[in-house]
């Protein structure tokens, strides 16, 4: 099969990952899959205010995820909207579960995610960006979450789509992976597939996963591992 | 709290609940049809204590201008404070807008509503169908609850008359039924120690780690998945609960 951009069915698009991008943050990462640019800024562990909201027993883990107005074709209303604030959630339960908050009692780990350009799969890249990020604050975690997505065009099961595929798909499944523990973090989906298939599509989304921990585990040595 | 938690967690690994249900087994659930006489379609669930009622009201707007001749469905849900002690007064939070969009999806992805059968006039005029829930009472599987609800209360509504001289909807005047397609089913699944459990009560959902929402339509597909809580699953967990949901889904249908 034939992609609009010449790609193979399971093949991603191509990943550029660029750790420490934000100076004034304790961990940053920039991820760019195709046109669609994530930028990731980690603040923390630090004082959490109000006291309130503080969890006796760990961290909290705060994750923002912002669409900048310039980043897609049509003006993007600043501020918070009603999807934005599902993928702070659904962004905030991948990470939590990789991320040792509970070594770090009382304070919070602030987690920024700016998609400055869009082009399907923001949501992905901001978790890929955000993984990397925290890893590269320093914070204690158990493994990186790597993420993508799959679809379906015709009979073919098709990753990380692009462009219109968005709209030729049977279905959406973004998917985060904890590769360690060959678990899920994230799962969603869009569309209307037999449960067979939509194993499938999730299995797909699984190797694009596992492609992008390798990345991303490349980039942070790049920027941590002394060369020669 | 924390000791709770893990008495139901320690029930759940031997496969039992401080109720007696069995981890797959629902607690009563019954439906009302129509108890809200100005609304278009209204239902009211209970699944034990767990009490809501779907709304459904029309009104007719602009359609999107990438989707033209298509009806547009807007889903809101609430968490009124009286529901719930931790419920707070204010515009909705993480946990409605999740809920509502969840609703959304379940109806929007299985084609559900005919969207194109309330196109008025291509371009300029279209039915809004507003989906809302309002949640009275939180005992727990508030998505399952909302979900049935407002499929119930979508079948249950009439189309309003929209009179094109006077370019004004005569609310008096019900014509048909709304135009749907198939009924899906949503069907939460909460991992609580090792195992899956179905219908929490809100106990239950405090001890949970997991869960994973699958919408399921008459003819046994998946129109739509949502995975909350901060424990990853393994893909063997997820094959379960499309086995899971599917079944319960079945029997869920029948009581519509």
């Amino acid at each position: 099969m034939k992609r609009a951009d010449g790609r193979k069915a399971d093949e991603l698009r191509p990943v550029t990952i660029k750790v420490g991008v934000i100076p004034n943050a304790n961990g940053s990462a920039m991820v760019a899959m195709g046109k669609t640019i994530a930028v990731a800024a980690v603040y923390g562990p630090r004082y959490l205010h109000p006291r309130f909201k503080q969890k006796y027993e760990k961290a909290l883990l705060n994750t923002v995820y912002m669409m900048v107005p310039f980043s897609t074709n049509e003006r993007v209303r600043p501020g918070p909207s009603r999807r934005s604030h599902e993928i702070c959630k659904v962004t905030r339960e991948a990470l939590e579960g990789v991320v040792c908050l509970e070594e770090y009692p009382k304070a919070v780990v602030d987690v920024y995610i700016n998609i400055i350009q869009a082009n399907a799969g923001t949501r992905t890249a901001g978790i890929n960006a955000a993984s990397v990020a925290l890893a590269d604050a320093g914070i204690s975690m158990k493994d990186l979450v790597a993420s993508a997505a799959a679809g379906k065009i015709g009979d073919e099961y098709v990753l990380d789509l692009a462009g219109k595929e968005e709209e030729e798909t049977d279905c959406d499944v973004p998917v985060a992976y904890v590769p360690g523990q060959d678990k899920i973090s994230l799962l969603q989906m869009d569309g209307k597939l037999p449960p067979e298939d939509v194993e499938k599509v999730i299995r797909t989304a699984i190797e694009g996963c596992k492609q992008m921990y390798e990345k991303q585990k490349a980039a942070l040595r790049e920027r941590w591992v002394q060369k020669g | 709290m924390l000791i709770r938690n893990q008495y139901i967690t320690a029930l759940a690994n031997k496969g039992q609940r401080e109720d007696g249900r069995k981890l797959d087994e629902f607690r009563q659930t019954r439906i009302e049809a129509n108890p809200i006489a100005n609304a278009e379609g209204s239902a009211r669930v209970w699944i034990g204590k767990t009490d809501v009622i779907v709304g459904v009201k029309l009104g007719v707007g602009e359609p999107y201008s990438d989707k033209p001749d298509e009806g547009v469905l807007v889903s809101n849900a609430e968490l009124s404070p009286m529901a719930h002690p931790d419920f707070e007064p204010g515009p909705p939070g993480e946990k409605a807008i999740e809920l509502a969009r969840v609703v959304d999806r379940g109806i929007r992805e299985s084609h559900a509503i005919d969207i194109r059968k309330l196109c008025i006039k291509e371009r300029e005029k279209v039915w809004m169908v507003n989906v809302d829930t309002q949640v009275m009472n939180h005992d727990g599987n508030l998505i399952d609850a909302s979900s049935l609800a407002a499929i119930v209360a979508l079948r249950n509504a009439k189309m309003l008359h929209y009179d094109e001289k006077t370019e004004k909807v005569d609310i008096e005047k019900r014509t048909g039924p709304l135009p749907l397609l198939d009924i899906p089913v949503a069907v939460t699944i909460y991992k609580i120690g090792g195992r899956l459990v179905l219908d929490p009560t809100y106990n239950e959902e405090e001890a949970a780690t997991a869960r994973l929402t699958v919408s399921t339509t008459g003819d046994g597909q998946i129109a739509a998945l949502q995975k909350g809580g901060t424990e990853p699953l393994s893909l063997d967990e997820i094959r379960e609960c499309f086995r899971l949901s599917v079944e319960k889904g079945r029997e869920i249908r029948k009581l519509i």
